[in-house]
């Protein structure tokens, strides 16, 4: 049988800023349902202990809500999240914020692949390194315009068929001997823009993708979400701005046209 | 175990008509010190990833289970019927001196239904069909009477046939496998295992992983886009793909480019997933001639298509991923024990808090080796905690 409602009620204690779930063996189903009831209830604040792997942890969730996580959440954390705040204390896995459309995702520790896939609004913060595929897809839409910042250092095929918004690759924790941005990035680029802090090899850069010195207006465009990164790890926002930045923009609107019949 | 229990149930809960789009779930711990432990952690943990699987397949391999016949081969077998059994048995008494022959001890549980017939014997070839067949070696014999009997015996499979270790699957979820089997009575030094979502091919009781032959097992999540290439390739040196499933052809690859030739691990896995020939031009000599000789003389070998895999074999376990990482794959240490998973939280079930877990890169192998306490693929600085 499985944990019944009691015994998730049981595993809940309150604290001054909100409730705190006890995900101890909990499904994520009963997870999230209990989140969202909660939430429906008029609890804004979450903070959620002995999460190990539960997948969609806040999945759609609407307003101004803030959840905190205590162990490492399965893999579609915050998907279509839709205005609240997740704070992840450790590491996270695959698929953060896919087809988020508005709030904030912050991970303390390293992140898995496909991190930010198709979201059209909202920010992403990882403290550690990324996976690949990071920002596959994402885009901007009507008045939004999604952000993902990166501590460490990213896989292959960053930004792969991104088509809006902004990467920001900052390169300032340890990488374990990897490069900044492993290879293919920006393949089948055509919309938005990557930022890439320091030295970076144009071998491992897409075709689809023309590299430039970043220019004066656009590092202010940028200084906002970077000093929010800063605040949110402990960084010295003015030292990390300190370093040149590379701007990746595409090439083409329609990279792939070429392979089409018109 | 009342944790464990608990994560279970409340998973079993949506076995039924629930719909399900992921891929499988790997999961694999070693000691590199060569200390064994019960199969309770692996299924813990492959339990864990429960939803990366469908219930069409489930299993596990234990390296070190059975101690007391070091020198024989431990035949798994599976019978569609008694007359399967019966040709088998010929086939096995003809070739082999069976010391031990018994069921495979099994408990039954509601959610395995339908299993073969599953027995095991403990074996040596004659010695004088050696001589006489002039087999270069036991295991190459071994190979041989595996491969017979797979592609002839009707309803017959032998689904393991190493020496001091087994193989226990079948259709169902991995964890209900592993209750099934009673994994937690057998200690090994290195345990792998699989939770299946079969895509392309069906999810029968010998499809399952880990896919073994000799003593080499792999799981694997992802599809081998090369199957044809590899299996034509295969059979010119004598195997034959009988397991109507992609996977069985890596187990094979394995035994052809390390045993059968001796290629170092490190070396066989840049023959399965070979680097860019534009990552080659890039290369320094002699590194470029290396993998230059490698993609041209091992062509048929290359596999194609998403995968993340776990092998294990008598010397060590390793991870391995496609060259552009199409599949998950993540890697631990803590101590002397090496740990793969689909997922860091699979991982986490195996073990609370590794010294150091990393994503291994796209066709770089994890490869943990009995003895050495140096894990190949390991990031040399370790990395902190994310403050708690």
């Amino acid at each position: 049988m499985a944990k019944t409602m009691a015994a998730v009620q049981a595993a809940e204690t309150r604290e001054e800023m909100g409730i705190v779930i006890d995900a101890q063996g909990m499904h994520y189903r009963d997870l999230n349902r209990r989140l969202r009831e909660a939430a429906t209830e008029g609890e804004a604040r979450f903070r959620l202990v002995n999460v190990n792997g539960q997948r969609y942890i806040g999945t759609g969730l609407k307003g101004d809500l803030h959840l905190e996580i205590c162990g490492v959440p399965g893999n579609d954390l915050g998907a279509f999240l839709s205005g609240p705040t997740i704070l992840v204390r450790n590491n996270a896995q695959d698929a953060i914020g896919n087809t988020m459309d508005s709030g904030s995702i912050i991970v303390k520790g390293d992140a898995g692949d496909v991190i930010g896939y198709g979201m059209r609004g909202g920010t992403i913060f990882i403290n550690g390194n990324v996976g690949y595929r990071v920002g596959i897809h994402m885009k901007a839409y009507r008045q939004k315009s999604p952000v993902i910042v990166i501590g460490g250092a990213a896989g292959d095929f960053l930004g792969e068929y991104m088509a809006g918004g902004v990467i920001i690759l900052l390169g300032l924790s340890e990488r374990n001997g990897d490069p900044l941005v492993g290879n293919y990035c920006a393949s089948g680029m055509h919309g938005g823009e990557i930022y890439l802090r320091g030295k970076v090899d144009p071998r491992h850069i897409s075709p689809h993708a023309k590299i430039a010195q970043t220019k004066p207006t656009q590092i202010e465009h940028i200084r906002p979400h970077i000093a929010e990164f800063c605040t949110h790890f402990g960084y010295d926002a003015d030292k990390v701005m300190g370093e040149p930045f590379f701007r990746l923009t595409p090439v083409s609107h329609r990279p792939y046209g070429a392979k089409y019949a018109t | 175990m009342e944790t464990f229990r608990q994560t279970r149930r409340s998973h079993t809960r949506y076995d039924r008509g629930a719909r399900n789009i992921s891929g499988c779930g790997l999961a694999g711990m070693m000691s590199l010190s060569g200390e064994r432990t019960d199969g309770r952690l692996i299924r813990e943990a492959i339990g864990l990833l429960h939803d990366r699987s469908n219930g069409l397949g489930g299993g596990f391999a234990g390296y070190g289970i059975y101690p007391e016949w070091p020198d024989h081969f431990a035949l798994h077998m599976m019978y569609y019927s008694l007359e399967a059994q019966e040709d088998a048995e010929k086939a096995l008494r003809h070739n082999c001196e069976v010391a031990r022959e018994e069921k495979i001890p099994t408990r039954p549980i509601p959610t395995i239904v339908d299993p073969p017939l599953l027995w095991r014997y403990f074996v040596r070839p004659k010695g004088d069909l050696l001589v006489e067949r002039q087999a270069p070696s036991e295991d190459d014999f071994i190979l041989d009477l595996v491969m017979t009997i797979n592609r002839s015996v009707e309803g017959a499979y032998v689904f393991s046939s190493g020496k001091n270790m087994g193989t226990f699957k079948g259709v169902g979820f991995a964890e209900d496998i592993g209750e099934f089997y009673r994994v937690e009575e057998y200690q090994a030094h290195i345990w792998v295992a699989h939770g299946r979502f079969p895509t392309n091919t069906p999810g029968w009781w010998a499809g399952a992983h880990p896919f073994t032959l000799l003593d080499w097992s792999v799981v694997h999540n992802g599809e081998i886009s090369s199957y044809g290439i590899n299996k034509r390739y295969l059979e010119q040196f004598g195997y034959c793909c009988s397991m109507r499933t992609d996977t069985e052809v890596m187990a094979y690859l394995l035994d052809l480019l390390v045993r059968r030739h001796k290629l170092p691990v490190p070396i066989a896995c840049r023959v399965l997933a070979a680097p860019f020939w534009r990552d080659i031009q890039q290369m320094e000599e002699p590194e470029r001639r290396l993998h230059k000789t490698l993609r041209q003389v091992y062509a048929g070998a290359l596999v194609n298509g998403p995968f993340a895999i776990v092998f294990a074999h008598k010397e060590g376990m390793v991870g391995l991923n496609d060259r552009i990482k199409l599949r998950p794959l993540v890697a631990a240490r803590k101590d002397d024990l090496l740990l793969l998973a689909s997922e860091e939280a699979a991982i986490r079930t195996m073990c609370p808090n590794p010294d150091v877990v990393w994503a291994p890169r796209g066709g770089e192998p994890v490869i943990g080796t009995l003895g050495s306490m140096e894990v190949e693929g390991e990031p040399k600085r370790r990395l902190e905690e994310a403050s708690a």
